[in-house]
């Protein structure tokens, strides 16, 4: 809260040295009976960055080590008992500080005293730092204030500084790459320490629920990943089995068939089911799909699992529909106009000329959607956790119960997360998987899409 | 003769057999058609059962039940001494107010089960309820007043007819004794049912009847303002560098091939890199709007980076040469000119990226906003729910009288998601320009 206030008043003060400044040009420019180089507001924007970006990037250093250096200074005055217990104790301890600080009780009288302590320290680090601010931003205003001549040339240094921001913010991208593929390698190679990677590859057993004691039964914990993958990819492809045909033929109807009337119901019907949320359909799935399923499986005498496989792929099936059908619809209507008339000259009808014609125009884009519904179908998190299950069962009966990459990961972290056991480890690993065959079927379809794209033109 | 005899016998077999295929090729080009319009038409209805099955389930988590109640004020279990201290008042045993007033009305000889079976009846917060009628006005105590006190949820399912009201059927919720006394309460007309005000302002609670959205409101609220913050500036430089300046060499390649990848990672590895990054290296704090904000930030990027490209794509070149041919500065020419006649169609884009981010859910679920709380989050700083996951930890509830309230709650996050998606057709519609 008081770092915002800080950083209100630094934002003032930048906006006054603009006007300062602006009015400083107008000024000089006139005593001195010289045209001024740039724009007046140029002079005001130097002026105004000058009294800003150097405070404000002190303010964020210090954003960034202030809870650091505050928690050793806090850490050095505790009573030396306290001091000298390992090192998750201390962090325990800290952590009662900092809650004793914001208000609530404490029983122990040295965590008041400490509490006391780190209160009056944060206290006098913000003073400081508001200070040191404050004087930067001013000293910086007086100093390019002073500086400015008719003949300065304000517009190309302010412009400078403004191409810095689009290119550090165009990196940003590049930079969330990296992020993530950094984090996940890290925690995943400590995973493989702990785990044999082959046996994470390969391994048909998966039960990462590790026992507290050593001497419980079944205590190891297995990671093998085959079962999450055959349950990943029989999810998918009941997925596919029902949105392929159904987002196929709707695009072919709406592009080749459709009245105007009909595809101004049809369409935003579409979008709107594009737009839903998946934990919308995660709760239609278990609330209305799965009784359903379950019903339709008694009256034919077969047992189908609550959470069975068929009801969670059914439905993320509809929620790929809009996808397969908008990708679909956007390559049959860039064939070419002339090869239907060409079909229609012949004799065609018109399902013909779309069957013989037009889809094998259209089949790089539509394999190249398909790719990615499939994509989307293996990173899709909510409606598996919804309605699909935890235990990892080697099966391909759609009828069963099975669990996917990514249930498995949404588990793991979910609740207590500690970061050295392999238990919480293994999401990470799962998520590099996940990554890389995201990534990979991403790589491919663009591939396809623009190796086997008949050109026309 | 005979010749063309037999030409015209042969030219009537091909007709013939044209005009055979000619029906079987028709017979087919109808049935293509119709599997066409069927596939349309299977979608919209699963559009259709879902809102349904939505709306019907749902439309009812916005009604509560209320008992009236003749409430006495009895100074001996509120204020034995008399002192009208604040604290005492505070603290009394509201409660069995609550419990004697059911008492009295429906079972005045009650032993301590049918006590408790009345109590169950009424929800926990009629006593909070008292307890402010008390505390607001002290001259209460000793007099008796009608109150209508709200009911417990299984109370409320049977009355909505969520749950049976036969005695001995399956599936009940509540003891035959306590559906013949509320049978009587109905038939006096001392049940009612209201405007669910505490589904809209209080926070989420273990109690189907006390729990509300406000709070999963207001924390989605300062999560979308922190990605809004964050995106917007990023996605809209990001899109103004490499439409405008950036020259084409291999380093923006990479840029361009990373943004189309960025878009297709799956959000729950965003969750990840949120856990690893804004977590432990961060120590931003857990389950809180900003860091959820900043995970959602990061997903948008890539939707809104595409969507300002195109709208800048958009502005023909005429507009850039005009400006330069009267002596604008590269960086003059893009914000004076180019950006405002882009901007309508990267809000639009804009509005669609906060749109998909405030129905995500996955990546939230990585970076601790499951937890359970009951406070309205009063900065970004506070933990808190945003409106998707409660949802997601409604639904996942056992107590039956959730799906109503988890109904209601996807019904006001699609209404959000409509309103959203109206504001952004608007925009495209008053605001584009075709060149």
């Amino acid at each position: 809260m008081q770092t915002l206030t800080l950083a209100v008043v630094l934002l003032l003060l930048s906006t006054l040295a603009f006007q300062l400044g602006r009015k400083r040009a107008f000024a000089v420019s006139e005593r001195q009976s010289m045209p001024l180089h740039s724009l007046p507001g140029y002079y005001g924007s130097w002026v105004a960055l000058w009294c800003g970006l150097p405070a404000f990037a002190i303010l964020a250093l210090w954003l960034m080590f202030e809870p650091s250096l505050v928690r050793e200074l806090v850490v050095a005055d505790l009573p030396a008992a306290m001091r000298d217990l390992p090192a998750d104790r201390v962090d325990v301890l800290v952590n009662e500080v900092r809650n004793a600080a914001m208000g609530h009780a404490t029983a122990d009288a040295d965590l008041a005293v400490a509490a006391e302590h780190y209160n009056h320290l944060r206290h006098i680090g913000f003073a400081v730092i508001a200070a040191i601010t404050v004087t930067i931003a001013l000293a910086g205003a007086a100093f390019a204030w002073r500086r400015i001549q008719p003949e300065l040339r304000a517009r190309p240094r302010v412009e400078a500084s403004v191409n810095v921001f689009l290119v550090a913010s165009s990196t940003v991208a590049i930079f969330t790459t990296i992020g993530i593929v950094l984090s996940l390698l890290f925690e995943a190679m400590r995973f493989f320490n702990m785990v044999g990677f082959m046996d994470f590859l390969f391994g048909l057993n998966w039960s990462p629920q590790m026992s507290t004691r050593s001497d419980q039964v079944g205590s190891s914990g297995a990671f093998g990943m085959i079962p999450l993958l055959t349950g990943t990819m029989l999810i998918s492809l009941i997925s596919m089995v029902v949105a392929l045909p159904l987002g196929l033929f709707s695009a072919i109807y709406m592009s080749e068939y459709a009245q105007p009337r009909v595809r101004a119901v049809a369409k935003p019907a579409l979008e709107i089911l594009a737009g839903i949320p998946t934990v919308v359909f995660g709760f239609f799935a278990v609330i209305t799909v799965a009784p359903v399923i379950r019903s339709v499986g008694e009256v034919f005498g077969l047992s189908v699992a609550a959470e069975s496989a068929l009801a969670a792929g059914f439905v993320m099936g509809i929620t790929l529909i809009p996808l397969i059908s908008s990708l679909s619809d956007d390559v049959i209507t860039a064939v070419p106009q002339s090869l239907r008339e060409g079909a229609f000259g012949l004799g065609a009808t018109r399902s013909e000329t779309i069957r013989q014609v037009v889809l094998p125009a259209a089949l790089p884009g539509i394999v190249g959607g398909v790719l990615l519904a499939v994509s989307r179908a293996i990173g899709e998190t909510m409606i598996v956790v919804m309605a699909a299950g935890l235990s990892a069962k080697l099966t391909f009966n759609p009828l069963e119960a099975v669990t996917t990459v990514t249930v498995q990961i949404v588990t793991l972290l979910v609740g207590d997360t500690e970061f050295d056991s392999p238990k919480t480890l293994a999401a990470f690993a799962l998520g590099l998987m996940l990554f890389a065959i995201t990534l990979g079927l991403n790589v491919v379809a663009l591939h396809i899409v623009q190796k086997y794209r008949e050109k026309y033109d | 003769m005979t010749e063309m005899a037999q030409t015209t016998a042969a030219a009537t077999r091909t007709a013939e057999t044209v005009a055979a295929r000619l029906g079987r090729r028709y017979a087919a080009e109808r049935r293509f058609r119709a599997l066409g319009l069927a596939s349309i038409l299977m979608s919209v209805a699963f559009l259709a059962i879902l809102l349904g099955t939505i709306v019907q389930k749902g439309w009812t988590g916005f009604m509560q039940t209320q008992i009236a109640l003749e409430v006495s004020f009895d100074p001996q279990v509120i204020d034995p001494d008399g002192g009208r201290d604040p604290l005492t008042l505070d603290t009394a045993d509201y409660a069995d107010l609550v419990r004697n007033a059911m008492a009295a009305r429906l079972a005045p000889d009650a032993d301590r089960n049918a006590r408790r079976d009345l109590s169950s009846m009424v929800s926990t917060m009629a006593a909070d309820q008292l307890r402010r009628m008390v505390t607001g006005n002290p001259a209460l105590i000793g007099t008796k007043a009608t109150v209508w006190l709200l009911a417990s949820d299984k109370l409320d399912m049977v009355s909505k007819g969520q749950a049976p009201r036969q005695p001995g059927a399956v599936g009940n919720v509540l003891n035959d004794r306590q559906l013949a006394w509320l049978g009587a309460l109905e038939e006096a007309g001392q049940t009612r049912k209201t405007f669910n005000t505490t589904f809209f302002t209080a926070g989420d609670s273990r109690a189907p009847e006390q729990a509300g959205i406000w709070g999963a409101v207001v924390g989605s609220f300062f999560s979308l303002a922190i990605t809004l913050l964050v995106s917007f500036p990023l996605g809209v430089a990001t899109a103004v560098y490499l439409e405008e300046f950036a020259p084409t060499n291999r380093w923006t390649d990479l840029i361009e091939v990373n943004i189309n990848n960025l878009a297709a990672v799956p959000s729950v590895v965003f969750g990840l890199l949120g856990l690893a990054v804004f977590l432990n290296v961060f120590h931003l704090p857990r389950s809180s709007p900003v860091a959820g904000g900043l995970v959602l930030a990061l997903i948008c990027l890539p939707t809104i980076i595409i969507a300002g490209r195109a709208a800048l794509k958009a502005v023909p070149p005429s507009i850039r040469q005009a400006a330069a041919g009267l002596g604008a500065s590269p960086l003059q020419i893009v914000s004076h000119h180019v950006l405002p006649l882009a901007m309508p169609g990267m809000l639009t884009g804009t509005i669609l990226g906060m749109a998909r981010a405030l129905g995500e859910t996955a990546p939230l679920l990585m970076i601790g906003m499951v937890a359970f709380i009951v406070d309205i989050p009063k900065s970004p700083l506070d933990p808190s729910a945003v409106l998707p996951v409660q949802i997601y930890l409604w639904a996942g509830s056992s107590e039956r009288a959730f799906v109503e309230k988890t109904s209601a709650a996807i019904m006001v996050l699609l209404l959000f998601l409509v309103s959203m998606n109206m504001v952004a057709i608007i925009l495209r519609k008053k605001f584009e320009r075709r060149w």
